[in-house]
């Protein structure tokens, strides 16, 4: 395990879980990424606020490296093809289930909700079996 | 105030990923790669988002209104269907192809790398062929 980072993870989760809160606590809403990005595309609802949150998470990455003079490094794949399905699927994927890792895998989670519990044993199944199939292939 | 709340909220979100290393697609699949070279850190990340919001959803639950807001609104959806079972695994497969999910697709943009904008863009044309097929 040559890349285990339990504490920066950890560290990440509970400012995640802090951003959550906010949210929660002064909003009223929930956080939930691919339903606060598809209803900034679907619906007039909120969309000013849903759009600032948006921002907001592009900036995120910004304020660490100004904060922290550290490089951000990230491996992603460059096969657009590849990218462009995986895109296509997570975007109905969650369209359809109504949430993704923040939505069901937090916000639900965190509530006891069985249906994000279900949502979230699921993609994580689905995602281990897509890895391994793609390490045969 | 909702708006500042909603963009503080989001940079804070941000933050969060990208210290906690989420927002690199190649954590993501060394989380998901268990039967492989497993890197099991990212479930550090859910438990320290689940112990610190969890509680909140719990004790907030019985007020009636939040802070600067005129109701609490979220789904309380609790149906169990073939949507959700389809959903999730259609997610999943697109998770495990890239290693990414729509947080850290969206926060990685600030990056400026070209995969991102790619992913980012299907998504969003994802979401939208979702709505024409559940609205048939």
């Amino acid at each position: 395990m040559l890349n285990f980072t339990p504490i920066t993870a950890f560290t990440g989760g509970m400012i995640i879980g802090l951003a959550v809160i906010l949210f929660f606590v002064l909003n009223g809403r929930l956080i939930g990424i691919s339903g606060i990005a598809s209803n900034f595309l679907t619906t007039k609802k909120n969309r000013i606020d849903n759009f600032l949150f948006l921002i907001g998470l592009i900036i995120g990455p910004i304020v660490y490296k100004l904060f922290t003079q550290e490089e951000i490094n990230i491996s992603i794949s460059n096969s657009v093809f590849l990218l462009a399905i995986a895109g296509l699927l997570v975007g109905v994927g969650t369209r359809i289930s109504g949430g993704c890792t923040s939505g069901h895998g937090i916000s639900g989670i965190g509530r006891f909700s069985l249906r994000s519990i279900i949502a979230t044993v699921t993609f994580m199944i689905v995602g281990i079996l897509t890895v391994l199939i793609k390490n045969i292939i | 105030m909702n708006r500042i709340v909603s963009l503080t909220s989001g940079v804070i979100f941000g933050i969060g990923l990208t210290v906690s290393q989420m927002i690199n697609p190649a954590k993501v699949l060394g989380f998901l790669n268990i039967f492989g070279e497993w890197d099991p850190s990212l479930a550090f990340v859910m438990f320290g988002a689940l112990i610190v919001s969890s509680p909140f959803f719990h004790l907030f639950k019985k007020r009636k209104k939040p802070v600067f807001a005129e109701s609490f609104s979220y789904s309380n959806n609790k149906e169990l269907n073939k949507k959700l079972i389809i959903g999730s695994s259609l997610f999943g497969a697109g998770w495990g192809l890239a290693g990414l999910c729509p947080g850290p697709a969206i926060a990685s943009l600030a990056l400026s790398n070209k995969s991102s904008v790619i992913f980012v863009i299907t998504m969003f044309i994802g979401f939208y062929l979702a709505d024409i097929y559940t609205n048939k």
